[in-house]
């Protein structure tokens, strides 16, 4: 059998890693960690050599690396915030009748608007305005469709905690949108 | 009767559990006259998909690469590693 090239597999499923982190932590210099460590682990792995499908081991390494940082930045979150009440914050939201202080507008959403540039954009610059950490644990959930199960065992979170927090994700993202997308 | 703040934790948590019976019948009254959750709720559920697809553009933009600071930066990590064993 022969070893398989390290240097090979870099260069052939380095950017295809990157992008895979880059979509996921959304952050340059950490996919490029991820990516770092998941080569120094995989040359390390006595699986290395008898690798007939490296992407799909990779990504395998990758993954696990990728929840490593993730559950690490959410875990970084202080205590009162994640453990504040449920209705910490959500003032801004509601009146004190419990109705919507400001009520949502209706989202005219023509055909192939979410292809749209503009509103991708808009979108993109939403997400970044989300506290970071807030805004990884809504893409483990929404985009990467983790189950909520695995979320909280990985984050060591409890459901409701959880739940809290992609609640404050999405209404902090559709106002944030509301402003700038249809009142621009 | 549920307000609209906890009809609107309650859309939320649907995309994230299953809520029970009493829940999801509660949600629908408020739904049935309540036109600002009824968005609401369709709102976040286009967040969901349009942010998927803004995954799936990252994901699949071959235009997008490592910095060739980064890739020369692994190359040399692993050439190091692999000259140790």
């Amino acid at each position: 059998m022969t070893t398989p090239n390290m240097h090979d597999w870099l260069n052939e499923h380095g950017d295809f890693l990157y992008r895979f982190a880059l979509a996921r932590l959304r952050d340059p210099h950490l996919a490029e960690d991820v990516v770092q460590e998941t080569f120094l682990a995989a040359i390390k792995s006595p699986d290395f050599a008898g690798q007939s499908a490296p992407r799909t081991w990779l990504t395998g390494i990758l993954k696990h690396k990728i929840i490593d940082v993730m559950r690490k930045n959410v875990r970084e979150i202080a205590a009162s915030d994640l453990m504040s009440d449920e209705d910490a914050n959500m003032d801004e939201f509601f009146d004190e009748t419990g109705h919507w202080a400001e009520k949502p507008l209706a989202w005219d959403m023509p055909e192939g608007a979410l292809e749209q540039k503009q509103f991708l954009g808009i979108l993109q610059s939403c997400m970044e305005k989300l506290p970071a950490k807030l805004a990884q644990l809504f893409l483990m959930r929404d985009v990467h469709e983790t189950d909520n199960e695995e979320i909280c065992k990985e984050l060591n979170i409890s459901a409701t905690n959880a739940w809290v927090m992609l609640y404050r994700a999405r209404m902090g993202l559709r106002k944030c949108l509301e402003i700038n997308w249809l009142g621009a | 009767m549920l307000d609209c703040k906890q009809s609107s934790q309650l859309i939320s948590q649907s995309l994230d559990r299953s809520l029970t019976l009493r829940e999801r019948f509660a949600l629908q009254l408020h739904l049935i006259i309540c036109e600002y959750c009824k968005r609401f709720s369709q709102q976040v559920q286009t967040l969901r998909i349009a942010l998927k697809q803004m995954a799936n553009s990252i994901e699949n933009n071959s235009m997008i690469e490592m910095s060739s600071a980064a890739k020369k930066r692994i190359a040399d990590l692993v050439e190091a590693n692999h000259s140790q064993t």
